[in-house]
């Protein structure tokens, strides 16, 4: 970490862009998005997923208010989807208890229409779940049902940039965020047309393969972050990501949020009781914001977020 | 920032669509991370199967002949013919060495991946029958080769398990749900995603997202080339109805694809009624696998098409007695010829199959794979609605199935079965 590398990324930010435009200074926030707001008012921010349903409807309300309170500016909720093609062996667990438990896309919408968070939420589920909602085979009832939950985007991670134009045409009308990912493998012509494309922030794919916490932050990361760092829209990275220090790396590399999921889910997996796993998850979110923070060169300030208590 | 997709950007995406989908049906709902890979195997597929690039098709023939055993007959079934009083021609694809036409596409596939510079192969398999034909394939190119399959299937499935590990490859059981295809599919989706820039998933059927539904059926077209060709040679025209067996749906593309321009030719995709074919919802559980039939449109492994789904959207686990047709999804392709009227959906229940393996065997002296037994099946019970003159594929052999036709045959009075007690001794 060092005030160097923070100088650097805000020179980047000015920098003029590839297709010779002035690109605004990170400051001027200059969107309607409350995403957008959310990660480069809170910069670095903390992005963080759990599955809606898992192990039941009323454990996730207290869970995503202890992810909120233990310092998140977004919350990410899973909705349950029987093949998680992108998930590993944790979240893809969660999921199954999310769906034993009888989860429904309108448990979970009642659920967000329950929420208070300060953080705005967004939900993550794969493109099947979107087309069913409703009588139809089509996106508009999820995300007409989505916008009045209160939900500020979707994040869909078998919905590649080439099969959005639907769902993107139904987000824009309701004002809502369609966030895409970001691989290692994604570059040249796909590069320009998702980045110029997207909408909230793009989220990083920190490696090849699916989420799962792991012990180190991959050199993909890294990679990634340069390739990215010519465009000036805000940049989280996920998966694998599971600790303060994960984090602290992370934006010191250049990203403006981390996000992490498989981490909280082992969480959520091991408590043997609510007010267990609420406590755990409030100091965990606190560990990585405090993570994220020292990556951006800022004093931790011990009082502003609150100290891990020992569970 | 702009939220609007910018209108060349929405040119190119309407350009690409006629390609990658078929009507409504088709498209690439996959991960960002192959995404590449999918432009990548594109590009060869239009390189190397449509325009002969390095002579690959030439190699690829060359190679089905010798090593595959193509061309397979086109067999009259005197028999069958005569008890249904109707001709009845069968194409006889549990010749293909495997004993399968799987063997088309997974030797086409490996084929491909070399001439693209791969290191790696990874295959799903159901019934094994795909399994084993791209570990042979793989084996034969000198290929790594490593094959996931479902808990549920390796246990009945056996023989073909061991004939992927006689010719070299790692069988990866998977466990997850009904450890069926279905999961296999996951499973192998998720290695992809990881191995993606060294590594070619040869996918087992005309189903996953563009280019493999159109590639597959290239490689399996064969079977209709051939067929269409020989029935003109062997009965003088052009058969009133050709019939064959849809789990994903590659055997059916494959016997169907030059008919289809036949206007009138029936084509009949026969499915797998399983012991029902209302979906539980409460167990979430499709008693069958009659996609095309009873599903309804949804996204799942990578295109648009139908699916045995529940209202909220959940995938259902399907059943049949046969590994190779159970399966919650079905090619794209098939679903739009089924939506245009092209490719009649009928399907028959697991009984009707069990009877129409044990027909063609002791009247035709061939065993057939339980799968195709669902055509047979389909045959004898509804006769009345085919034509004078039909062709039958058999899309693969039975040695593979005989342990579960046995312990199946035992649990029921079939007309056609044999006394099987004998083998419980
Ligand atoms: C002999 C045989 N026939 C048919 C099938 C069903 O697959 P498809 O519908 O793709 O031909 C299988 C699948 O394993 C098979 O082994």
């Amino acid at each position: 970490m060092s005030d160097e590398s923070r100088a650097e990324r805000e020179s980047r930010k000015t920098r003029t862009g590839s297709d010779g435009q002035e690109r605004p200074v990170s400051d001027e926030i200059e969107t309607d998005s409350d995403i957008e707001t959310a990660i480069r008012e809170n910069e670095p921010a903390l992005i963080t997923y759990i599955t809606a349903g898992d192990p039941s409807l009323e454990d996730t309300k207290e869970y995503v208010e202890a992810l909120d309170r233990g310092g998140s500016d977004l919350i990410e909720l899973g909705l349950p989807f029987s093949e998680p093609i992108a998930e590993g062996p944790t979240i893809q667990a969660a999921i199954n208890r999310a769906l034993d438990a009888g989860t429904t896309p309108e448990g979970f919408f009642d659920l967000v229409d329950d929420l208070e968070t300060e953080a705005p939420l967004l939900v993550m589920t794969y493109y099947n779940m979107i087309l069913q909602y409703g009588d139809e085979a089509d996106v508009r009832p999820f995300v007409e049902r989505a916008a009045e939950a209160g939900l500020s985007g979707l994040i869909i991670p078998d919905l590649p940039a080439e099969e959005a134009d639907p769902l993107r045409e139904a987000c824009d009308e309701h004002g809502l965020d369609l966030v895409f990912i970001v691989a290692p493998t994604t570059e040249g012509e796909r590069l320009e047309t998702i980045m110029s494309q997207v909408s909230g922030f793009a989220y990083v794919q920190a490696r090849l393969g699916t989420t799962g916490a792991r012990a180190n932050v991959s050199g993909a990361t890294h990679d990634s972050l340069t390739r990215l760092s010519e465009y000036d829209v805000p940049k989280a990275v996920g998966f694998g990501v599971s600790e303060g220090d994960h984090a602290a790396e992370i934006i010191e590399a250049g990203a403006d949020g981390v996000i992490v999921g498989s981490a909280l889910v082992d969480i959520i997996a091991d408590s043997e009781e609510t007010t267990e796993g609420v406590d755990r998850l409030e100091a965990k979110a606190a560990e990585l914001k405090r993570g994220a923070r020292r990556g951006a060169g800022e004093a931790v300030d011990a009082e502003d977020v609150p100290e891990p208590e020992q569970p | 920032m702009s939220k609007t997709t910018p209108d060349h950007d929405r040119d190119r995406n309407r350009e690409r669509d006629s390609e990658a989908t078929f009507g409504d049906y088709g498209g690439q709902y996959v991960p960002e991370a192959l995404m590449p890979a999918l432009q990548e195997l594109e590009d060869a597929y239009e390189r190397y199967v449509l325009n002969n690039e390095d002579g690959f098709m030439d190699e690829f023939r060359e190679r089905m002949r010798d090593f595959g055993g193509r061309p397979t007959p086109l067999q009259r079934a005197d028999r069958l013919s005569e008890r249904y009083d109707r001709e009845i021609y069968l194409k006889r694809e549990d010749l293909v060495h495997g004993g399968a036409h799987k063997l088309n596409n997974a030797l086409g596939q490996v084929l491909l991946a070399k001439y693209m510079g791969k290191e790696r192969i990874i295959a799903e398999t159901g019934a094994g029958q795909h399994g084993t034909a791209t570990a042979m394939a793989a084996a034969h190119l000198d290929m790594p080769c490593e094959i996931y399959m479902g808990r549920t299937d390796i246990n009945r499935q056996r023989p073909n398990v061991y004939r992927m590990r006689m010719n070299g490859a790692a069988v990866n059981p998977v466990t997850a749900g009904s450890g069926t295809l279905k999961e296999a599919i996951n499973e192998t989706m998720r290695d992809w995603a990881t191995t993606v820039e060294t590594t070619h998933y040869v996918i087992g059927s005309v189903v996953g997202p563009h280019p493999f539904p159109k590639m597959v059926r290239d490689f399996q077209a064969v079977i209709s080339q051939e067929a269409r060709e020989q029935i003109q040679d062997q009965a003088g025209r052009l058969p009133d109805t050709v019939v064959a067996c849809a789990g994903g749906g590659s055997n059916t593309m494959g016997t169907f694809h030059e008919f289809v321009p036949d206007e009138d030719v029936d084509l009949v995709a026969v499915e797998a009624g399983g012991s029902s074919l209302e979906i539980d919802e409460e167990a979430n559980l499709a008693p069958n696998s009659a996609t095309l039939s009873t599903g309804t449109d949804g996204v799942l492994h990578g295109a648009m098409t139908k699916l045995l789904q529940s209202g909220d959207g959940q995938i259902v686990e399907s059943h049949s007695v046969s590994a190779g047709l159970d399966y919650a999804g079905v090619g794209p392709e098939l679903s739009h010829l089924v939506a245009t009227d092209r490719v009649t959906p009928v399907s028959v229940d697991d009984d009707a199959a069990l009877n129409g393996f044990h027909r063609l065997s002791n009247l035709e002296g061939i065993i057939p794979a339980l799968e195709s037994s669902h055509a047979i099946g389909y045959v004898e019970k509804y006769t009345d609605d085919l034509g004078d003159l039909v062709v039958v594929n058999v899309s693969g052999r039975g040695d593979k199935d005989l342990e579960t036709v046995l312990e199946e045959t035992e649990k029921r009075d079939l007309e056609a079965a044999p006394d099987v007690e004998v083998f419980e001794q």
